[in-house]
């Protein structure tokens, strides 16, 4: 319970830190609009198949989480308060608790996309509803487990910014490859039992990051 | 009333395979004051910081324990009060802010008004409460580290440089507070200023093992 208790008080802190600097906020939604508008000029009138829409949705959403989710480890280490956080906490606190707060920034993010998308897109209909918002959440769930340990390992790095895409990418293929054909399934009106098999890679996929990075969290957090 | 002490036994650290420092060894427990000495680079810090288990010793290890049982570096983390200038509080925050979300993650609970009235007031920032700490001087968040360090009522102070950025009235509280705890406490300052030096009562100097009076 005093764990539960430590870690969330973490998460709030974050919150209450993020709310206050917008450190990351402002990062992830200056891409998205930003990688949005781009596509849309770039494409204009063209008819684009769901495939090609579904994958140019989690270009936007990679890209964005990239540039944002980096910065709740790299904001500790460059404000000199990743020591602070190691005298009053233990790595499994610090790592759930960043890992909670990543994980609410991505649902965040894939929303905010999700709405500039629809609005922007008119060929991107969604005809499975269900199918579409679990795809939308297990994916969120799998960045930012990826996400979360890249994010610490990079924060020790001087190359922070180029480092990151870099090391994500890899990690976050099989993450892309499975949420780009569930989501245009879903786009095609896929029935929910079709993509089983995808949200059964999606959850394996979280569960190994989160227990692996639980594992390795240690190691990366004391120097 | 809880005793707590701690085993160095054959510390050494290498950064990038250059020693800074090896075969440190001493024990300290309720009643001790130590002072770390030594040149620019000898690794007071870094000797600081693996005794507060912020960073490992390549060679070595810290044995802690609580009541003469040995204890985990986290369980003996709730007992350290720490000062350092590495060691910063939250900029975007209030100075009772911080204090109340860092206990909150620490202890689980929350801190009483009392309690954070108590120490404010002793660091005489207790009028400036409300204020981002961003906007603080150098001085000023010195003295919330302290506000910071005691707020727990750690068994254990230890002090990175202790009186540096602060004025006159700082440098008096920091002595008040290390002459008033020295027999209650373990307390380690790692400092080259002689002063503060006599206020412990052994000393240690890096880079010069054989010196340990």
């Amino acid at each position: 319970m005093i764990w539960l208790n430590s870690t969330w008080a973490l998460v709030v802190k974050d919150i209450r830190s993020e709310l206050r600097t917008r450190y990351a906020l402002n990062a992830l939604f200056m891409f998205v609009v930003t990688s949005v508008a781009t596509i849309l000029f770039a494409l204009r009138e063209d008819e684009l198949s769901p495939e090609i829409l579904s994958g140019m949705y989690w270009i936007v959403i990679f890209f964005s989480a990239m540039s944002g989710l980096s910065r709740i480890f790299v904001s500790e280490e460059e404000r000199g308060t990743s020591l602070t956080l190691q005298l009053i906490a233990t790595p499994s606190m610090v790592f759930v608790g960043k890992l909670i707060f990543n994980c609410g920034l991505t649902l965040l993010l894939s929303s905010a996309v999700t709405i500039l998308y629809m609005l922007s897109f008119p060929a991107f209909v969604v005809k499975s509803a269900i199918l579409f918002i679990v795809t939308i959440f297990l994916g969120s769930l799998g960045f930012a487990s990826a996400a979360t340990i890249i994010a610490a390992i990079i924060a020790k790095a001087r190359t922070k910014g180029t480092l990151y895409p870099v090391l994500s990418f890899p990690i976050l293929i099989p993450l892309l490859m499975t949420v780009m054909k569930s989501t245009s399934r879903s786009i095609n009106g896929d029935l929910l039992s079709n993509a089983f098999g995808d949200f059964q890679v999606l959850i394996s996929y979280i569960l190994v990051m989160t227990a692996g990075s639980i594992l390795l969290f240690d190691f990366v957090w004391k120097d | 009333m809880n005793t707590i002490s701690l085993d160095a036994n054959g510390l050494g650290k290498d950064f990038n395979r250059r020693s800074i420092f090896r075969d440190i060894s001493f024990s300290l427990k309720i009643g001790d004051s130590l002072a770390i000495t030594g040149k620019n680079g000898a690794g007071k810090s870094t000797l600081i910081k693996i005794l507060a288990g912020l960073l490992q010793p390549s060679k070595g290890s810290v044995q802690y324990y609580l009541n003469d049982i040995p204890i985990g570096i986290e369980k003996f983390k709730h007992n350290i009060g720490f000062v350092s200038p590495y060691l910063n509080l939250y900029e975007e925050f209030t100075a009772i802010e911080n204090l109340y979300l860092l206990t909150r993650i620490r202890t689980a609970s929350d801190t009483g008004q009392e309690k954070l009235k108590e120490v404010l007031s002793a660091v005489s920032l207790w009028h400036r409460r409300d204020d981002i700490v961003g906007t603080f001087s150098s001085g000023m968040k010195q003295r919330l580290k302290y506000a910071f360090a005691l707020l727990h009522n750690p068994l254990v102070l230890i002090l990175d440089e202790p009186t540096s950025n602060l004025d006159s009235e700082g440098f008096e509280f920091v002595q008040h507070l290390v002459q008033t705890n020295k027999e209650t406490h373990i307390i380690i300052i790692a400092t080259n200023d002689r002063s503060e030096v006599r206020w412990c009562g052994e000393v240690k100097n890096l880079g010069n093992e054989n010196e340990h009076s």
